[in-house]
């Protein structure tokens, strides 16, 4: 009997002709190299992807609606919970967002200390980032490299507020406390040391010829597709748009601070490394400034009714001891009106639409996450690659999934 | 904070409701942010404007949710969250719907709201007509109800464990330990306007009638 002659998916049949069905191949939500738990349904043809298909959800925990049965100070941990990999940028925008309801404005200290920990924040999310997507593409050594640095910055985490991950620092009307002695001096050593592990993890990947096989020309997003996708933070500027919240819209103590904004010239996943690389050295840069220029003073509002008096008054004083009872039961009230706010955070625009009724709790808290906008774009990223190239693109795509699930 | 007092903001929202006068309808500006509420069936209208006009610009559809108000007759609001690049602006634009009208779906202008308008179906069931893929995006396989309605129980209604005996998942009916509490910490007589300090518990008794005085029956003593 003769061989039958295979046709594609959608050619014609004759008699003795087997037609090649595409298959499905369900990649996750248990795969290494899914970053989390994203079940991707890929339809393949052979090796090549005809239609990616992302079933997110698995990590969800309803935070919008826990937020909504919590007073406004209860609902600050949920935002460390959302990217846990820079918990602290998620709650600047919650801090941000009640402070522009309330109608009041942190003190200089704490603007200068929260844009310091959010460039940490930065640097974190960008270690873990870079380094696992060299691993996801075969390159080891970078994440040895990289999480002993990240061992270190999520130690200024501790030293800070006293938890590596769940911070609860920044709250509505400041940071919870000031800096411990001695911390700013070993910031310093950190960013003296850094940028040589940067360049060490360089010098692996940035002229490697695997690395740039498994990177370059994959995934390209242009200007008008990182657009129409809502893609914000290093996804557009990696296809050249020169857009960081930052400058465009600073918040904070920004303003004030000095820094460059790398972009890329393709939009494909290698740029998006790049602009990441570089991204690092601006943070220290804006670490050391805000370091040097950090003023002294209060580090939260002295607006009783929104931040608690401090614990010497409240032995001495009947007026901030019925504060501190208030604030820790009742919480504040925040007058009806509703904000869209929105930091850059290290993996783009996170913003937080929050609406008040006038009462001690939020009516509606929505979390715009960046990368639940960079995850529904799978398809159109995907489509026409190879199966490996799924792995880069999520690798670059830099996704979480305790803020894509909420 | 320059955003707060960006004069060009209301300039926008003038043309803006001059261009485009029936399907606006109102233009507010609340702490610097640009809002627009809009007739339902025009949304796609003023979306395409405001993504093509060269005074918007709002190329980027950053966030589109839902906010659940039950009291109200169209109870939901939709509301999408724009932004210009290249003019450095954001917009919010806002309509109401309820549970049985659809809302055009704007994947078509931005192929961003795909997701944004899963989301709000399967959390609020605000429903998007001529959407390519309307299935549920958060919630379990299988899940019933919109769980962020302000109707639908925090604790939801079923809960899932792992049965050694039946070597599976099974779902049952929640079963709380102890009954939920929702404590209401608002002290009643701070912060209110003066319209509502009617209201304060026991008002309704001081409100009512008071009981008619006992007609005379005995004549006073002398």
């Amino acid at each position: 009997m003769a061989e039958p002659t295979l046709v594609p998916s959608d050619g014609e049949q004759t008699p003795g002709q087997v037609r090649i069905k595409n298959y499905s191949l369900n990649f996750g939500p248990q795969h290494p190299a899914a970053h989390g738990v994203l079940r991707l349904v890929l339809e393949l043809d052979g090796e090549v992807i005809e239609r990616a298909d992302p079933h997110i959800g698995l990590l969800h925990r309803g935070t919008e609606k826990l937020i909504e049965y919590k007073t406004y100070l209860q609902a600050v941990p949920y935002f460390d919970r959302l990217d846990y990999v820079s918990p602290m940028n998620q709650e600047h925008a919650y801090a941000l967002a009640v402070e522009k309801l309330l109608g009041i404005e942190a003190p200089p200290r704490a603007q200068y200390i929260r844009v310091l920990y959010a460039e940490i924040g930065r640097i974190l999310n960008h270690i873990l980032n870079v380094t696992t997507f060299a691993l996801d593409v075969g390159a080891m050594t970078p994440l040895l490299w990289g999480f002993e640095e990240r061992e270190t910055l999520m130690e200024f985490y501790e030293r800070v507020c006293g938890a590596r991950l769940h911070a609860a620092y920044f709250r509505p009307g400041g940071v919870s406390q000031d800096l411990p002695p001695g911390l700013a001096e070993d910031m310093l050593k950190f960013i003296a040391h850094f940028p040589k592990v940067l360049d060490d993890i360089e010098s692996l990947l940035t002229e490697n010829r695997i690395f740039k096989q498994r990177t370059v020309d994959i995934g390209v997003v242009s200007k008008a597709d990182a657009l129409a996708w809502g893609f914000s933070g290093p996804m557009v500027r990696g296809s050249g748009i020169p857009w960081d919240l930052r400058k465009a819209q600073p918040y904070d103590a920004y303003e004030a601070m000095e820094f460059d904004v790398p972009i890329g010239k393709n939009g494909d996943c290698y740029d998006r490394y790049l602009v990441r690389m570089d991204e690092m050295r601006q943070s220290l840069r804006i670490m050391k400034q805000a370091i040097e220029k950090m003023p002294g003073g209060p580090v939260k509002t002295d607006d009783r009714k929104v931040a608690p008096p401090p614990r010497a008054d409240m032995k001495r004083s009947m007026e901030a001891l019925i504060h501190h009872f208030k604030l820790y039961t009742e919480g504040y009230r925040v007058p009806a009106g509703e904000t869209y706010t929105a930091v850059e955070a290290p993996k783009g625009e996170f913003g937080v639409y929050l609406v008040s009724d006038g009462t001690n709790r939020p009516y509606r808290c929505k979390i715009r996450a960046p990368g639940f906008a960079f995850l529904q774009a799978m398809d159109f990223l995907a489509k026409g690659h190879m199966l490996a190239d799924v792995v880069a693109i999520i690798g670059s795509l830099d996704i979480v999934f305790g803020e894509i699930d909420r | 904070m320059a955003a707060y007092l960006d004069p060009s903001l209301a300039a926008l929202g003038d043309k803006i409701k001059a261009d485009l006068d029936a399907d606006i309808l109102a233009v507010e500006i609340e702490k610097g942010e640009l809002c627009l509420t809009v007739a339902r069936a025009s949304i796609l209208r003023v979306l395409g404007h405001l993504r093509d006009d060269a005074d918007c610009k709002f190329a980027a559809l950053m966030d589109l949710c839902g906010v659940d108000w039950p009291e109200r007759v169209e109870r939901f609001d939709v509301v999408y969250n724009l932004l210009s690049m290249r003019h450095n602006r954001r917009i919010r634009v806002k309509l109401s719907t309820d549970e049985n009208t659809p809302v055009e779906s704007a994947v078509g202008l931005f192929p961003a709201a795909g997701w944004f308008e899963r989301e709000a179906w399967d959390l609020y069931g605000i429903y998007f007509a001529n959407h390519p893929d309307l299935r549920r995006l958060l919630t379990d396989y299988g899940f019933e109800g919109h769980p962020l309605r302000k109707d639908f129980p925090l604790t939801g209604y079923v809960e899932v464990r792992y049965d050694a005996a039946e070597q599976r998942v099974v779902y049952e009916p929640v079963k709380l330990t102890q009954d939920f509490r929702s404590f209401d910490f608002l002290s009643p007589w701070e912060g209110l306007g003066l319209a509502q300090l009617g209201k304060l518990p026991g008002d309704e008794k001081a409100a009512a009638p008071a009981p008619a005085a006992p007609a005379p029956t005995a004549p006073a003593k002398a």
